[in-house]
C-alpha cells in the first residue's frame, strides 16, 4: 500500500492547443483533508479528473491509492468518491432509485440495507420516492455526497461541494467530511471559500494550470512575509484607491466593512499610511494576513492575472 | 451548424442517398426473377416455351429438375419465385389441340412482385410459339392458345397486399424505434451532464450497454404484441408458422437495432446527430430490405446494400413463419445474417465507448 493516497508528477492536459494544467505536482498522505483552491479555470476541476482517471493525462504520470493514474483508472474508481461540481446524478429516478444504481455499480453487498441506512443518515427516508431533479440545491449536494460515500471509499474528491449552500448546511457539510477523515478517510476538496480553506490540514492552490504554492496555512501566511494593517471606520472607503498607489503597497482589499493594507514591508507601509490614512480620526492596527491577502499578494507577485476570462 | 460536421453532412447526405435509391435502385416491375423448371419432357415446344420465358428478361432459370419435392422445397425457403411445370405428353397433346395445362407456382407473398410477370406470360408462350407453329401446325396460332396457363398464387392465393405489408410493417416499426431510442442514449447523459458521473462509477462499457437495452427490449416486445395482435384481428393475416420460431426471429432482430442504436450513440455527440444518423440508416432498410419495393427487382448492388441491413432477413423471416410457416431449418441463413450483424454493431460500439470525457 502506497504511503500517499495520491502521488502525481508532472501531470499535463491539454485541450487542442490551450494547456489548462500545466505539470502539477501532488503528493498527499493518507488520512488528510487537502483543500484545492484557485481562481475559476485555474484547472482545479481538470486536474480532479485527470487523477480519478476521467481525463486522459496529456503528460506526466503518477498513482492514486498506490494505482496508476494512467492504465489502472478502473481500480481507481472502485476505491474513490468523486462528487462533481456540477450536479450529476439522474434527475429523473428517484432518490432513491439513484443511490440504489449507484450501490449495484459498487457491487455493495446486501444492498437494500445499505441504502435504507443512507437514506436514514440523510434524513431522506421520508422523501426518497421523489425526484432528485425536484431537490433543492442544498439537499442535492446531500444527495451527491451520501450517494459517492456509500460504498466507504479510501479517497474522496469533492469538486466545490458547498457552492451554493446555505452557512448552515455548509457547516454540517464539514462536519461531515471530518467525521469521514476521523475513520480514516483521506478527501481532497476544492473550494472558493478561505473559511473552509482554514479547515483543511494542508492546502494546494492553483492558478493558471500551475501550482502556485502549496502547505498548511499558517506556515503560507507566514511564508509570504506579508505584513497587513487594519483599519474599520466610516470615511475608509474612499480610501483604498489612494492608498493603493502608494511605494510599498501591494494591495488594499475589503473585509466586510474593514479595509486591509498590505505589503512585505513594514517600514513602508506605515510610510504610506502616515502620508494618506490618517484621517478621521481612523485607527491602524497590525493584523496576521489572512489567507485571501496572502493569495491576492502571491497572484500578484507572480504577474498572473487573478482569472482566466475564457 | 459549420462546426457540426455531421449534420452537414446529413443535410447533403439524405437527400442524395434517396436519389440514388430511388432513382436507381428501385423498379416497380422486377425482372430476370429466379425460376426452376420442372419439365417431364424435354422436347423442342418446350424448350422454346423456356427460352421465350428467358428472353422476356422476366425469367431467370436457376434450377431444372424432375422432382416436383424439390421445387417445392425451392419455393418454400424462397430460392425461387416460379416454379414452371410441364406435364408428360405436354407436347403431344398440345399438337392434337388438346391444349395441355402449363402449372406456374408463384410465391405470392409479395404480390406485386410476380403480377407483372405472370400477366405477360400468354404473350410469351404466344410470341414463343409462334415461330415454332407453322406448316400443319398453323391452325394452333389461332385463338385460344393451343395450351392452357393455369397459376398458382401460392402463400396469398388472394394476392391480398396487407398480408405482405403488415408482418413486414413489424419489422419497420421495430427498426425505427428501438434504433432511434437506443441512438439518443448516450448523448442524453452527456446533455443532461450525468455523464460524468456515469463514467466516474466503476461500470464497465458492456454493463452500461446491456443496463441501456434492456428496458428497451421490453418496449420491443410490447410493440411487437399489439401488431401481431393487430394483424391478427384487424387484418386476418394468416399465422401458418411457429409462433417460437417468429420470436427466435424477434429477439434477435430487437437486438440487432438495439446494439446499432447504441453503437450510433457512441458515434452521435447530440441527440440530433443521432436522430440524424438513425434516419440515415432508417431510410435505406425502409427502401432496400424488400419491404417498400420487391428485392428481387433492384439491381446487384442495390441487393448487396440489402443483404447487409437486419430489416431485409426479418422481412424473410417473419414472412416466411406466417405466410409460408417456413420452419427453422430454412431461416439459417436470415437468422445468422442478423446475428452477425448484431454481433459487428456491438463490437463498434464496445469499441467507440467512451471511458473518460475527453
Ligand atoms: N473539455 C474542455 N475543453 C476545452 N477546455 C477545457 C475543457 N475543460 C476545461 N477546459 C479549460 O481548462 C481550464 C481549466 O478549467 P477547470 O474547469 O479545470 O477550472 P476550475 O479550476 O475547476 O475552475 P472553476 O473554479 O470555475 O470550477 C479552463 O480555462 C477551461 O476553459
Ligand atoms: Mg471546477
Amino acid at each position: 500500500m502506497s504511503e500517499f493516497a495520491i502521488d502525481v508528477h508532472g501531470l499535463v492536459k491539454r485541450f487542442g492547443d490551450k494547456t489548462a494544467v500545466n505539470g502539477i505536482s501532488i503528493q498527499m498522505p493518507r488520512g488528510q483533508v487537502w483543500g484545492f483552491l484557485g481562481p475559476n479555470g485555474s484547472g482545479k476541476t481538470t486536474t480532479i479528473r485527470m487523477i480519478c482517471g476521467l481525463l486522459k493525462v496529456s503528460e506526466g504520470s503518477g498513482t492514486c491509492l498506490g494505482f496508476d493514474v494512467v492504465s489502472e483508472s478502473k481500480k481507481i474508481k472502485a476505491h474513490t468518491g468523486y462528487m462533481t461540481q456540477k450536479f450529476s446524478f439522474w434527475e429523473d429516478l428517484t432518490i432513491r432509485e439513484n443511490i440504489e444504481f449507484v450501490g449495484r455499480l459498487y457491487q455493495l453487498p446486501k444492498l437494500r440495507e445499505r441504502v435504507g441506512q443512507t437514506l436514514e443518515t440523510l434524513g431522506l427516508t421520508d422523501r426518497q420516492h421523489q425526484l432528485a431533479g425536484d431537490l433543492s440545491g442544498g439537499w442535492k449536494q446531500r444527495l451527491a455526497l451520501a450517494a459517492v460515500t456509500m460504498h466507504k471509499p479510501e479517497l474522496l474528491l469533492l469538486d466545490e461541494p458547498t457552492a451554493g449552500v446555505d452557512p448552515q448546511a455548509r457547516r454540517e457539510f464539514w462536519d461531515q467530511i471530518h467525521y469521514l477523515t476521523a475513520q480514516g478517510m483521506t478527501v481532497l476538496v476544492s473550494t472558493h471559500y478561505m473559511d473552509e480553506a482554514e479547515r483543511c490540514d494542508e492546502i494546494v492552490y492553483l492558478a493558471n494550470g500551475a501550482l502556485l504554492t502549496q502547505g498548511r496555512v499558517n506556515d503560507i501566511i507566514d511564508q509570504s512575509g506579508l505584513v497587513t494593517y487594519k483599519a474599520e471606520g466610516v470615511g475608509v472607503r474612499q480610501l483604498s484607491e489612494i492608498i493603493g498607489l502608494e511605494p510599498g503597497v501591494e494591495h488594499v482589499s475589503y473585509f466586510g466593512s474593514a479595509l486591509h493594507v498590505s505589503g512585505p514591508d513594514a517600514a513602508l507601509i506605515e510610510q504610506a499610511l502616515n502620508k494618506t490614512g490618517k484621517v478621521d480620526g481612523l485607527e491602524w492596527h497590525e493584523v496576521r494576513p489572512s489567507l485571501e491577502d496572502t493569495f491576492i499578494a502571491l497572484m500578484n507577485r507572480a504577474g498572473m492575472d487573478t482569472r482566466v476570462h475564457s | 451548424m459549420r462546426r457540426d460536421r455531421l449534420t452537414f453532412a446529413m443535410m447533403f447526405g439524405i437527400p442524395i442517398v434517396q436519389l440514388v435509391i430511388f432513382g436507381y435502385a428501385i423498379n416497380t416491375d422486377p425482372k430476370l426473377l429466379p425460376t426452376a423448371v420442372h419439365a417431364e419432357e424435354q422436347t423442342p415446344i418446350v424448350r422454346t416455351l423456356i427460352s421465350g420465358m428467358k428472353t422476356s428478361g422476366y425469367f431467370d432459370f436457376v434450377a431444372a429438375t424432375s422432382d416436383p419435392r424439390e421445387t417445392a422445397e425451392m419455393l418454400a425457403r424462397g430460392e425461387v419465385a416460379f416454379v414452371v411445370s410441364f406435364p408428360v405428353g405436354f407436347t403431344q397433346q398440345l399438337v392434337r389441340g388438346d391444349r395441355p395445362q402449363v402449372l406456374v407456382e408463384a410465391d405470392a407473398t409479395d404480390p406485386s412482385a410476380a403480377s407483372n410477370a405472370i400477366g405477360y406470360l400468354n404473350t410469351i408462350f404466344t410470341r414463343a410459339l409462334a415461330h415454332d407453329l407453322n406448316g400443319p401446325l398453323r391452325a394452333l396460332a389461332a385463338q385460344p392458345p393451343p395450351y392452357e396457363l393455369i397459376v398458382h398464387p401460392k402463400y396469398n392465393p388472394e394476392g391480398i397486399t396487407q398480408y405482405n405489408i403488415v408482418p413486414g410493417l413489424l419489422g419497420v416499426i421495430l427498426t425505427l424505434t428501438l434504433v432511434m431510442i437506443m441512438a439518443t442514449t448516450m448523448a442524453r447523459e452527456v446533455e443532461r451532464g450525468t455523464m460524468e458521473n456515469l463514467l466516474a462509477l466503476p461500470a464497465e462499457p458492456h454493463e452500461v450497454m446491456i443496463a441501456k437495452i434492456t428496458p428497451y427490449v421490453m418496449v420491443g416486445t410490447v410493440q411487437t404484441v399489439v401488431i401481431l395482435l393487430a394483424a391478427s384481428i384487424l387484418f386476418s393475416v394468416p399465422f401458418v408458422g411457429s409462433l417460437f420460431v417468429l420470436l427466435f426471429g424477434i429477439s434477435i432482430f430487437m437486438i440487432a437495432n438495439l446494439a446499432l442504436g447504441f453503437a450510433f450513440s457512441t458515434v452521435a455527440k447530440s441527440q440530433l446527430q443521432a436522430m440524424q444518423l438513425s434516419i440515415f440508416f432508417f431510410l435505406p432498410s425502409l427502401l432496400l430490405s424488400g419491404f417498400m419495393f420487391p428485392f428481387r427487382g433492384m439491381p446487384q448492388w442495390a441487393q448487396t446494400i440489402g443483404e447487409v441491413l437486419p430489416l431485409t432477413h426479418f422481412l424473410r423471416v417473419v414472412r416466411g413463419v406466417m405466410l409460408k410457416g417456413t420452419g427453422i431449418a430454412d431461416l439459417q441463413q436470415p437468422f445468422l445474417m442478423m446475428t452477425g450483424f448484431a454481433v459487428v454493431a456491438c463490437v463498434i460500439a464496445m469499441l467507440r465507448y467512451r471511458r473518460t470525457l475527453d
